[in-house]
C-alpha cells in the first residue's frame, strides 16, 4: 500500500534520468542494469584476452606473445570471464527479474544490494591493474605452489580482487535468499514461483555455502604468499592438494552458479515463445535443488589425477554421475516444451534452443569426464577446454544472451532488432562450434591446457579454433550495433509484448520505480499457456499429441 | 498413434541406434592404444561415445525437427496445447538417465580396478611428507626432493591381473622438475632424460616432484598421475606395442609447461638391455653427459630463457635408496 | 576482510531503521538476513576448521616435532569469560524487552568489558608464546585460526559498543523495536560458538 507521503516522493522522482545508473542508487532494476552492463564490458576484456591467446594458438611455436604473458593472459581471461562475467551478469539478471517477478517493489535489503554492485567495479579494476606489476600466471585455479613462486604481486592482486568479487556473491546471495523467501506477493506460494527464482534459490544457497571457503583458503594463500608461512607449501611441512580441496569445493559448485540461473531463464524463455506450458514444473524446480545439493558433493572431480586416493576417486564418480539425472530432467522437459508448440522463432528463441543444442555437448562430455578412467586420460587436456566452454558459452552465455533478447523490451521499453539479432545468432553459434568442438579431438589425442608451445601435428585443428574465435570476436559487433541502435531508435514495445504470463509482464516497459502502479494480480500460474483456449485447439496439433493428451492427469 | 508414425518413430529409433553404434565403435579420436590398460579405457570411450552419439541425434533432431515442424503458421496467434507434464514419460527419462549412468560408473569401476587403481599399495594416501628443511630462495631444488622411503603411495598400482602373473615389474623413479622429467633406474642407476622400456614387462613409476606440481601423461598409455610436490605418486603399465610415445607434462607448471616433454620408447627386450648397457657405460664416464636432455628435446630452443643448464641439473642430489 | 563487511552490512541496516520505521510495508527482514550472513561467515569457518583437521590427521605427527606445548590455564579463563559474556549479554536483551534501557547498557556494558578482556588475554597469550606465525605448519594454523576469530571478536566489540552509543539516543530502542541489539547479539553467540569449536581443535585435541 502506497502512502501519501510516499507517492509525492515517487512523483518527484518518477523519471529514471541515464545519470542514476553511475550512482549508488538502490533501485533493483538500476542495479540490475549496472550489474549487466559492467559485466558485458568485462566480457569484452575476457573475449580479447581470449582471441590474443588463440592467435598465440595459430602457431605451435611462441611467437605472438611471450609464455609468460600468455600465462598471464589466461589467467585473467578465466578470472575476468568466471568472476566478472557470468556470475555478476547471473546476478544481474537475478536483480533485475526478481522483485518483478514475485510482484514485491523492491529487493529485501536495497542497499546491501547496491553495497553488493559497487564492490564490483573496484574488484574488476584491481584486476586489471595486475598487468601493471605483472599479472598473475597460475592459471584461474592458482595452485600452489606455482602460484607461490610466479608473479607474487600480481597473485596477491589476485586475491583481493577474488576476495572482493566473492563477498559481493555472498551480499547479493543473501538478497537473493531473504527476497525470494520472504517477499512474495501474499498470494503467491512456492509452486507459483517462476522457474526463475527456483533456480536463483538454488543458486543462491550455493553461494552462501560455498564461496566462504575459498575466501578461506585465498587467505590462507595470501599468508604463505605474503608472510611466508607454509599451509600449502611442501618446503614448510604443507600440503598442496588442502588448496585443491577447499578451492573445488567452491569452484565446482561455481560452475552451477554459473550455469543454474540461465537455466531458469531458458525455463522463462521456452514456453513464452512456444506458446506451451512448461513441461513438468515440479521436476525442473525440484532439479534445481537436486543440482545445487549434487553440486556440494562432487568437487574432488576435477582431482582425479591429484592427490586423491582410489576410494575417494570412486565416490566422487558416483556422485558426478548423478548429477546427470536432473541436468537430464532438465534438458528433457525443456524439449517436451517445444515440442508441438507454436514457436515463435525470434533471436531470444534461436538462442534458446541454441543454449539447449550448445548445453548438451558440455553435459554430454561432463558425463564421459566423470568416468575416471577415462578423466585420467583427458584430464588438464583440450577435451576439459572443449568441456568447459561448451558448459560455460554454449550454455551461460548463449542463455544470457536468449535472456536479453527475451528482456530487452521490458528492460527499455523497445524491441532489439531481428535481423540484427539473427545475424548476431549465427555468427556466434558457428563461431562457437567452429571454435570448440575441434578441441575434443585435441584432448583426445594428447595436447595438453595452457601452453603456449605445441606439437606441431596439432596445427590444423588448431588453426580452425582460431578462425571460430574470430568468428565469435565479430559476432559481438552486430550485438552491440543492435543494442545501441535499439535503445535509440528500437520500435517501442508494449507492457507485454510477448504476451507472457509472469509478473514482471504485467508493469509497463520500463517498469515504474516502485515497479507496480498497482498492486499485481496473480490471475493464472507462471506457464498457463493455452490453457483457456485448450477446446478450440488447432485440429492437427490435436492429433499429433493426441496420445499424450489421454495420459494426462 | 497410427501405424505410419509407429513405423515412423522405430525407423528413425534404429537410425539413431546404428549411427550411435558405428561413430561410437570406429570413430578415430583416440590416439594408437598402447598397453591392455589403455585398451580397457577405449572400451569404456566407446560406451560413452555411443550413448553419448545417440542422445545428441535425439535431442538436436528434436530440436531442429520442432524449429522446423512447430513454427507458428502465419496469423496464427493461438496458444499451443496446454501439456503440463505427464508423470509417466517423466519417470521414464529419469529412470533411462538413472540407468546409464549406473551402467557406466559400474564398467569404470571395473576398469579402474583392473588398471591397478585400487591396489590397496598405491590407492591410498598417506598424506604428504615431510620434507626437508625450507630453503630461503624459492627457487631453490636442493631439499625438496622427497626422501623416498617405503611408505604408501598414491595413483594406479599393480593391476590385479599382472599380480596374479607374478610379473617382475621394472621400477622406474620419475622426478619432475621444472621442464624436464629425470627418470632413474633402480636396478642399473642409469639415469635418463627419456624413459625406455621394454615391451611386454609391467613398468612401475614413483612419480615425485622437485618444485611444483607437474602431471606424467602418456596419452597412448591412457594414464596420467600428478606430481605432487612433497607426496610420492606410483603408476603402473604394462607397452606392449613398440614405439616412441610422448611423455607431457601435464599440470600447469610455468610458462615453458608446454614444452615439458619427452619420449616413452617401447623396445624389444633386446634394445632396452643394450640401451642400458650402453648409459652404464656413459654413466661411468661423465655424469653430465648422461643427465643431459635429449637432442630432440623441444625445450632446447628454449633453454637459455629458462636458465636451464648442466649447473641446474647438478645440483638435483643424487637418489639414495 | 569478511570482517569489514559484517560492520558495513550492519551499519547499513541500522540506518534503515528509521525508513523502516515509516513505511511497514514488509515485515522486517533484517534479522532473517543477518543469520543468512552467519551461515556465510559458519563456512569460512568450516573451511579453515576442516583444513586444520586435515593437517592433523594426515600429517605424520601433530603437531609436528617441537612444537612447544600450549598453556591451558590462561586460554581456559578466557574461554570461561568469553561464554559467559554470551549470558550476560543475553540478560541486556531481557532488559529492553522490558523497555528497561539502563538494563540493556549495564549488561552490553559488562559483555563490552569482558569481550575486552578476553581480547587483552589474547594477545597477552600470543606476547608469551614461545613460538611464531612461521615457526610450523601447527603454529600457522594456531595463529590465523585464533586470529580471525579475534577478529570477529573485535567487530562484535565494536557493534556492542555501536549499539551502546545508540542507546543513550531517547527512545532509539524500546521493547517492540531493537534489531541492533539482538542483531549484534546473535553475532556475539555465534563468534561464541565458533570459540568453543577452535578452543576444542587447537588446545585440547
Amino acid at each position: 500500500m502506497t502512502t501519501s507521503a510516499e507517492t509525492s516522493l515517487s512523483e518527484q522522482e518518477e523519471k529514471r534520468t541515464w545519470t542514476d545508473y553511475f550512482t549508488f542508487n538502490t533501485d533493483h532494476k538500476v542495479i540490475g542494469i549496472q550489474y549487466l552492463v559492467t559485466s558485458f564490458i568485462f566480457y569484452l576484456i575476457g573475449g580479447a584476452l581470449a582471441a590474443g591467446i588463440r592467435t598465440e594458438l595459430a602457431t605451435p611455436e611462441s611467437d605472438f606473445v611471450s609464455p609468460e604473458l600468455y600465462n598471464q593472459m589466461f589467467t585473467v581471461h578465466g578470472t575476468v570471464m568466471i568472476f566478472l562475467w557470468i556470475v555478476p551478469a547471473g546476478a544481474g539478471l537475478a536483480n533485475y527479474l526478481i522483485p518483478l517477478m514475485i510482484g514485491a517493489k523492491d529487493m529485501a535489503f536495497p542497499r546491501l544490494n547496491a553495497v553488493a554492485f559497487w564492490m564490483i567495479p573496484p574488484g574488476g579494476l584491481l584486476l586489471m591493474a595486475s598487468f601493471f606489476v605483472g599479472a598473475p600466471q597460475a592459471g584461474w585455479t592458482s595452485y600452489p605452489p606455482l602460484s607461490l613462486m610466479t608473479g607474487k604481486a600480481g597473485e596477491e592482486i589476485w586475491i583481493l580482487s577474488i576476495l572482493i568479487l566473492g563477498t559481493s556473491s555472498i551480499l547479493g546471495a543473501i538478497n537473493f535468499l531473504a527476497t525470494i523467501l520472504k517477499m512474495r506477493m501474499p498470494e503467491m506460494g512456492f509452486f507459483d514461483l517462476p522457474l526463475f527464482c527456483w533456480s536463483m534459490l538454488a543458486t543462491a544457497a550455493m553461494i552462501l555455502i560455498s564461496t566462504p571457503v575459498l575466501a578461506a583458503a585465498l587467505i590462507m594463500l595470501s599468508f604463505d604468499l605474503i608472510v611466508d608461512t607454509s599451509f600449502f607449501d611442501p618446503t614448510g611441512g604443507g600440503d598442496p592438494i588442502v588448496y585443491q580441496h577447499m578451492f573445488w569445493f567452491y569452484s565446482h559448485p561455481a560452475v552451477y552458479i554459473m550455469i543454474l540461473p540461465f537455466f531458469g531463464a531458458i525455463s522463462e524463455i521456452l514456453p513464452v515463445h512456444a506458446r506451451k506450458p512448461i513441461f513438468g514444473y515440479r521436476a525442473i524446480a525440484f532439479s534445481s535443488l537436486a543440482i545445487s545439493f549434487l553440486g556440494l558433493i562432487v568437487w574432488a572431480h576435477h582431482m582425479f589425477s591429484s592427490g586423491t586416493p582410489g576410494w575417494l576417486r570412486m565416490f566422487f564418480m558416483a556422485t558426478t554421475m548423478i548429477i546427470a539425472v536432473p541436468t537430464g530432467i532438465k534438458v528433457f522437459g525443456w524439449c517436451a516444451t517445444i515440442w508441438g508448440g507454436k514457436i515463435r522463432l525470434n533471436s531470444a528463441m534461436l538462442f534458446g534452443m541454441g543454449f539447449v543444442s550448445a548445453f548438451l555437448i558440455g553435459g554430454l562430455s561432463g558425463v564421459m569426464l566423470a568416468s575416471v578412467p577415462f578423466d585420467i586420460h583427458v584430464h588438464d587436456s583440450y577435451f576439459i577446454v572443449a568441456h568447459l566452454h561448451y558448459v560455460l558459452f554454449g550454455g551461460s552465455v548463449l542463455g544470457l544472451f536468449a535472456a536479453i533478447y527475451h528482456w530487452f523490451p521490458k528492460m527499455t521499453g523497445k524491441y532489439l532488432n531481428e535481423t540484427w539479432g539473427r545475424i548476431h545468432f549465427v555468427l556466434t553459434f558457428i563461431g562457437l562450434n567452429l571454435t570448440f568442438l575441434p578441441m575434443h579431438q585435441l584432448g583426445l589425442e594428447g595436447m595438453n591446457r595452457r601452453i603456449a608451445i605445441y606439437d606441431a601435428e596439432f596445427q590444423t585443428l588448431n588453426i580452425i579454433c582460431t578462425i571460430g574465435s574470430y568468428i565469435l570476436a565479430v559476432s559481438t559487433f552486430p550485438f552491440l550495433i543492435n543494442l545501441v541502435w535499439s535503445v535509440l531508435k528500437g520500435k517501442k514495445a508494449g507492457a507485454n509484448p510477448w504476451k507472457a504470463l509472469t509478473l514482471e509482464w504485467q508493469t509497463a516497459s520500463p517498469p515504474l520505480i516502485e515497479n507496480f502502479e498497482e498492486e499485481p494480480v496473480l490471475w493464472s500460474g507462471p506457464y498457463d499457456y493455452g490453457v483457456d483456449v485448450s477446446e478450440e485447439n488447432d485440429q492437427s496439433v490435436q492429433e499429433l499429441l493426441s496420445d499424450v493428451k489421454a495420459d494426462m492427469s | 498413434m497410427t501405424t505410419a508414425n509407429k513405423l515412423t518413430i522405430i525407423s528413425i529409433a534404429i537410425a539413431i541406434a546404428i549411427i550411435s553404434l558405428w561413430y561410437g565403435q570406429s570413430n578415430a579420436l583416440l590416439p594408437v592404444a598402447a598397453s591392455p590398460e589403455a585398451e580397457a579405457v577405449d572400451g569404456i570411450f566407446q560406451l560413452m561415445m555411443t550413448v553419448a552419439t545417440g542422445l545428441f541425434l535425439l535431442i538436436e533432431g528434436v530440436l531442429i525437427y520442432s524449429a522446423i515442424r512447430f513454427r507458428k503458421k502465419p496469423g496464427d496467434e493461438t496458444d499451443g496445447p496446454p501439456v503440463e507434464g505427464n508423470v509417466l514419460i517423466e519417470i521414464v527419462w529419469t529412470a533411462i538417465p538413472t540407468v546409464i549412468v549406473l551402467i557406466i560408473s559400474i564398467y569404470s569401476f571395473d576398469v579402474y580396478n583392473a588398471m591397478g587403481g585400487l591396489d590397496p599399495e598405491a590407492s591410498r594416501d598417506s598424506g604428504p611428507q615431510q620434507v626437508a628443511e625450507k630453503t630461503n630462495s624459492n627457487q631453490g631444488l636442493e631439499g625438496l626432493i622427497a626422501s623416498v622411503s617405503d611408505y604408501l603411495a598414491l595413483g594406479l598400482g599393480e593391476s590385479p591381473a599382472n599380480r596374479s602373473k607374478n610379473l617382475t615389474p621394472l621400477s622406474v623413479d620419475v622426478n619432475a622438475i621444472q621442464y624436464a622429467f629425470l627418470f632413474t633406474y633402480g636396478e642399473s642407476g642409469v639415469v635418463s632424460g627419456e624413459l625406455h622400456v621394454p615391451v611386454g614387462q609391467p613398468v612401475r613409476l614413483k612419480i615425485t616432484a622437485g618444485d611444483v606440481i607437474h602431471a606424467f601423461w602418456v596419452p597412448q598409455l591412457r594414464v596420467k598421475q600428478d606430481a605432487v610436490p612433497g607426496r610420492e605418486a606410483q603408476i603402473s603399465f604394462t607397452p606392449q606395442r613398440t614405439g616412441e610415445y610422448p611423455i607431457i607434462c601435464a599440470e600447469l607448471c610455468g610458462p615453458y609447461h608446454g614444452a615439458m616433454k619427452t619420449q616413452l620408447i617401447v623396445e624389444s627386450q633386446q634394445a632396452y638391455q643394450s640401451w642400458i648397457d650402453q648409459q652404464q657405460v656413459a654413466q661411468s664416464q661423465s655424469l653430465e653427459d648422461a643427465v643431459a636432455v635429449g637432442q630432440t628435446d623441444p625445450l632446447n630452443a628454449y633453454a637459455e630463457e629458462i636458465g636451464v643448464n648442466q649447473q641446474t641439473l647438478e645440483q638435483l642430489p643424487p637418489h639414495t635408496h | 576482510m569478511q570482517g569489514s563487511t559484517v560492520d558495513e552490512s550492519q551499519t547499513l541496516n541500522y540506518s534503515q531503521t528509521e525508513a523502516a520505521a515509516q513505511e511497514e510495508e514488509h515485515p522486517d527482514l533484517r534479522m532473517f538476513g543477518v543469520v543468512l550472513f552467519l551461515v556465510a561467515e559458519s563456512m569460512i569457518f568450516l573451511g579453515l576448521f576442516s583444513a586444520y583437521l586435515i593437517y592433523a590427521s594426515v600429517m605424520p605427527q601433530w603437531p609436528p616435532e617441537g612444537t612447544p606445548k600450549l598453556e591451558l590455564l590462561l586460554p581456559g579463563v578466557n574461554s570461561i569469560i568469553l561464554i559467559s559474556s554470551s549470558f550476560v549479554m543475553h540478560r541486556g536483551q531481557s532488559a529492553i524487552k522490558k523497555n528497561d534501557v539502563s538494563g540493556l547498557q549495564f549488561w552490553f556494558g559488562l559483555t563490552a568489558l569482558m569481550g575486552a578482556i578476553f581480547l587483552g588475554g589474547q594477545l597477552y597469550e600470543y606476547a608469551n608464546l614461545e613460538f611464531g606465525l612461521t615457526t610450523n605448519l601447527f603454529t600457522s594454523c594456531f595463529y590465523v585460526l585464533t586470529g580471525f576469530h579475534g577478529l570477529h571478536v573485535t567487530v562484535g566489540l565494536l557493534l556492542i559498543l555501536f549499539v551502546l552509543q545508540r542507546s543513550t539516543r531517547q527512545g532509539h530502542y524500546t521493547s517492540e523495536k531493537h534489531f541492533g541489539v539482538e542483531a549484534s547479539e546473535l553475532y556475539w553467540h555465534f563468534v561464541d560458538v565458533v570459540w568453543v569449536i577452535l578452543f576444542g581443535l587447537v588446545y585440547l585435541l
